[in-house]
């Protein structure tokens, strides 16, 4: 989530498209620098303009909301006609421009924003994860599917599925070539005069019709529901019909009591009840697998801060975690200035080659540059340790200390392109007046830096520098695929290593231990290290307001 | 954050989904009013929206299978009308979606993958068992044995993948029986300057490769889980730390950097991959998704059974790939149709072998597929394998077994006390 928000943000292509989409669609020529009169005069092109976008817009969402509809999913039937309804308010109405602009965006922002954020919300209070996934009936429905044991040794039927009087029966014929005929609610009966097919298969009895196969999946709830008794005995079990041409005798190992809400083994006798926790317990501990989905409350923030796994290596964890992301950006930052500043110069020739090159690693997905990294710093055959260092085996990657300087190495790869970017940007917005002054005035180019440009910079990076800052903070892809988090601590018997960072650390947590992924511990883990992130950077921001002083 | 990224996903797939279950709904509600009213003897003549769609079952399969598939669900569609829509998905991506869809009432009626996501669909609920019926016998018994959790069969196997020792006949023309043997003979292809190194298996630099390396320790007679009574594996029975693994450990040492360099903690798959195809190696142990490229190189080579470190057989884990019906699929009884009466014949399991070159599940299948000699072999060394565990206790296994054997690998900690130490955490994570 904040690595797209970062990224979304930090683009300046993302930037450019979210201010020029309102524009189009209020169908206003794309001047916004000049000022006009907050009521002007649509043009009629701006006006087909705002008719067809507006069309489309409604088309797809008369589409989206018929397919709402047949899905019978009400309460988001109801929100989206009440965002439909205030899209084309806002852009039919006279006026009311600041809408018209912000509506998108907002838009935007509480989808994939604010509903992802209240939805790892909810998750941090609830068990869901492996074992936890739906509701207690669906937990019901499956533990009584799965409980269904074919008798052992039981012989297989034929079937066929016949029709009277609005029921259904299902036709069996055992390997000896026996016939009966029953449903749930009618006894097994022997039937000496059925009809067979080639196969010798019975499959048409007097008075019954016989169903074809679209009949049958047509109403195939009904027929896979029917349960023919064996016997009067039930330890022989029914016989039922998964696909309508096969019949199997099955028992279930497990018969749910509805009123006392238990499971009950059939063999053994043992009572599994709701042990609360979202499963049935026996007396012993046992549990049934399947479980379902319950609130837990505060317990996965508990299971956060008394977690053997996380308390001992965390606050190791935590200084690394900072140090990594604070001497990411400081040194993205700073090789990203000192190479923007070298080629901002006017007289460099080939400029534009070089900043294409510059803005290769950029390209690449970070997970990928990751792998491709972590093999060239492998020890025996890694083109560095062999083609650089003449056959040395450095363990790059496996020795603690080494191993969080190659991380640091490969995130300023990964990373300087993008300062870069902004800090060319940055530098072209400035005023040369105010150099030219300078110089007038007799001050050295150092001087110029540290006193007139590195401020003004500021001003406008300072906030993406702190992105940055949060976007390292959380930087999973590059830990998690060149070290993983490894080496691992020697004095811990857990999967922690030396270049895990909080996120990594999470993750391992959440879905590396126990038998299963745990969402809730998850959320409830990513929340808390939202609360770091936000913090920081409220401070942060707090603070470059003194910067946007040398403006005034 | 990558917990978020996997919801957001998985919310805007299922509205995705949600819209094009309902155009098929709307669209099969049409085509089906003729077809009801021709049926008024039909108890349930009032056609709901789940029963028109149950004209489509929906499976998805990753682009790689998905071309097997079309001449069986062509003939499907054929005699029973109903359309197989193949919804071609990212493998790494079927079995969480799988998951967390099923609930909803959205995930798709079918999927195909291997064995070993069985535990976790059942602890999820979201599998429905499948009855093999007379079938059951013209299957490969390991198929059967890995598909089965708790008793009941989950899902129809097409294929069983094993790994198998690959050996470069330019550099050492006779089999062995013994790691001791391959050993001896890698040295001295080493020596004589016959190869580079004395023996190929890829290390992944994160977490090694207890898969691969299992068959070394099975025949030193340590094994993972205990067996319950009914032959499934029993995650009460932890039996990886008991002294037959601490001879391992010993040994994995032994074999390491420190050591001999046998197993080498720095060369990945890819690497293996490359030495063996440059002739540098007579050794590489590895599975039949690597040979085409070996035969493509035109390396001469055997595929020779797994060499044995103790008493016990070296037993392979196999992986069964098959296919698995949805707990909640509104089209149950036309899904188990398919399934158990057309993707369990032979042409359906020809038509798989020939897409993905994994030795056949059903026996007549894999008869017509032995008749190339090193899907013979490797079926051969298959059907000595245990399945791997598939109960949901075995993901709390991997990370700790890896990375020990990957420290022991590069010559670091001590082998008694860290395998220890690595059991007692497997056993915590386990208790939860």
């Amino acid at each position: 989530m904040t690595d797209t928000e970062l990224r979304q943000a930090g683009t300046p292509a993302a930037a450019k498209g979210t201010a020029t989409a309102p524009d189009g669609a209020a169908g206003r020529p794309a001047r916004p620098v000049k000022r006009r009169r907050r009521f002007g005069p649509d043009t009629t092109k701006g006006t087909v303009a705002k008719i067809v976008l507006l069309g489309l817009v409604d088309a797809l969402a008369v589409y989206v909301l018929m397919m709402l509809f047949l899905s019978e999913s009400w309460g988001a039937l109801a929100v989206s006609s009440a965002v439909v309804l205030a899209i084309n308010w806002i852009y039919l109405r006279k006026g009311g421009l600041p809408a018209k602009y912000l509506a998108p965006g907002v838009l935007f922002l509480l989808v994939f924003q604010v509903f992802v954020v209240m939805f790892s919300g909810y998750i941090a209070f609830t068990n869901y994860g492996d074992g936890h996934n739906s509701t207690k009936n669906d937990a019901i429905a499956a533990i009584q599917l799965t409980a269904q044991k074919r008798v052992p040794d039981s012989p297989a039927y034929k079937a066929a599925v016949l029709a009277k009087d609005n029921s259904f029966y299902l036709l069996f014929t055992d390997p000896d070539g026996k016939v009966s005929l029953g449903n749930t609610e009618t006894p097994l009966e022997e039937i000496s005069d059925a009809g067979t097919d080639s196969t010798g298969k019975a499959n048409a009895v007097d008075g019954y019709r016989t169903l074809n196969f679209q009949e049958i999946v047509a109403n195939q709830q009904s027929i896979l529901a029917i349960m023919v008794p064996v016997s009067d005995d039930p330890a022989d079990g029914t016989l039922r019909t998964a696909d309508g041409s096969n019949a199997y005798q099955f028992k279930p190992a497990l018969t749910y009591d509805d009123a006392a809400d238990t499971f009950t083994d059939t063999e053994t006798g043992t009572v599994y009840q709701d042990n609360g926790k979202g499963a049935f317990a026996a007396s012993n501990g046992d549990t049934l697998t399947t479980g379902w989905k319950i609130d837990v409350g505060m317990e996965n923030f508990v299971r956060a801060f008394t977690d053997p796994s996380l308390r001992g290596p965390l606050l190791g964890v935590i200084l690394w975690t900072f140090t990594f992301a604070i001497a990411s950006v400081a040194l993205t930052f700073a090789m990203g200035l000192s190479l923007a500043m070298t080629f901002n110069r006017e007289d460099l020739r080939g400029k534009k080659i070089y900043r294409i090159l510059m803005i290769l690693p950029y390209a690449f997905p970070a997970f990928l540059s990751g792998l491709v990294w972590s093999g060239i710093l492998n020890p025996q055959f890694g083109w560095l340790n062999q083609t650089l260092l003449g056959g040395a085996t450095i363990g790059w990657l496996t020795d603690p200390i080494l191993a969080k300087i190659s991380v640091l190495v490969v995130n300023l790869w990964l990373g300087f392109p993008y300062m870069f970017l902004v800090c060319t940007g940055a530098l072209q917005s400035l005023p040369t007046e105010l150099d030219e002054a300078a110089r007038m005035d007799g001050a050295g180019p150092w001087r110029v830096f540290r006193s007139i440009k590195l401020p003004l910079l500021l001003v406008s990076i300072a906030p993406l520098l702190i992105s940055s800052f949060a976007f390292n903070f959380n930087n999973f892809n590059v830990i998690f695929m060149l070290t993983g988090g490894g080496p691992r601590f020697a004095d811990t018997d857990r999967d922690i290593g030396a270049t895990d960072i909080l996120i990594t650390l999470v993750y391992k947590v959440a879905f590396g231990q126990g038998t299963g992924r745990d969402y809730g511990l998850a959320s409830a883990l990513a929340i808390i290290i939202f609360i770091i992130v936000a913090t920081v950077s409220a401070i942060s921001f707090k603070q470059t307001k003194a910067l946007e002083d040398v403006n005034s | 954050m990558k917990v978020q990224n996997t919801l957001t996903t998985g919310t805007s797939r299922r509205v995705f989904t949600a819209g094009a279950i309902s155009v098929v709904a709307a669209l099969a509600l049409s085509a089906c009013g003729g077809a009801a009213a021709t049926a008024p003897a039909t108890a349930t003549a009032k056609p709901d929206l789940k029963a028109s769609g149950a004209s489509t079952i929906t499976m998805w399969v990753d682009a790689e299978r998905s071309p097997a598939l079309k001449d069986i669900t062509a003939k499907f569609k054929a005699e029973t009308g109903i359309d197989v829509k193949l919804v071609v998905k990212d493998f790494a991506a079927v079995r969480d979606d799988f998951i967390t869809q099923v609930p909803t009432g959205k995930g798709p009626d079918l999927i195909v993958g291997p064995h070993d996501w069985v535990g976790k669909f059942v602890q999820n609920g979201v599998i429905a068992p499948v009855e093999l019926g007379d079938k059951t016998d013209s299957f490969q018994e390991s198929s059967v044995k890995a598909m089965t959790f708790n008793g009941s069969v989950y899902g129809v196997p097409y294929a069983i993948e094993n790994i198998a020792l690959l050996r470069n006949t330019a550099i050492v023309p006779d089999a062995a029986s013994t790691f001791d043997e391959v050993v001896a003979n890698g040295k001295k292809a080493v020596a004589d300057g016959k190869a580079k190194f004395p023996f190929l298996v890829g290390m992944d630099p994160k977490q090694g490769d207890p898969y691969h390396l299992y068959p070394l320790q099975a025949s030193m007679g340590s094994q993972i889980f205990g067996v319950t009574a009914d032959g499934g594996y029993d995650p009460k029975q932890l039996l990886i730390g008991d002294a037959a693994g601490v001879e391992f450990a010993k040994k994995l040492a032994a074999w390491g950097d420190a050591g001999e360099k046998i197993i080498n903690s720095n060369i990945t798959g890819d690497i293996a991959k490359e030495k063996f195809l440059a002739g540098e190696s007579p050794y590489y142990l590895t599975g039949p998704w690597n040979v085409p490229d070996v035969q493509k190189k035109g390396i001469k080579f055997a595929v020779d059974a797994l060499p044995t470190t103790g008493d016990k057989p070296a037993q392979p884990f196999i992986g069964v790939n098959g296919f698995f019906i949805s707990a909640k699929s509104a089209n149950a009884l036309a899904t188990n149709e398919f399934v158990t009466n057309y993707l369990t014949s032979e042409a359906a399991q020809d038509s798989m072998y020939k897409a993905g070159g994994r030795p056949p599940a059903l026996k007549s299948s894999f008869e017509k597929a032995a008749s190339d000699p090193v899907v013979a072999a490797f079926g051969k060394i298959g059907a000595t394998g245990v399945p791997m565990p598939a109960i949901p206790e075995m993901s709390a296994v991997w990370a700790d077994w890896g990375a020990t054997e990957l420290a022991l690998i590069k010559g670091q900690g001590n082998p008694a006390a860290d395998w220890a130490k690595m059991a007692a955490s497997i056993k915590a994570k386990i208790a939860g």
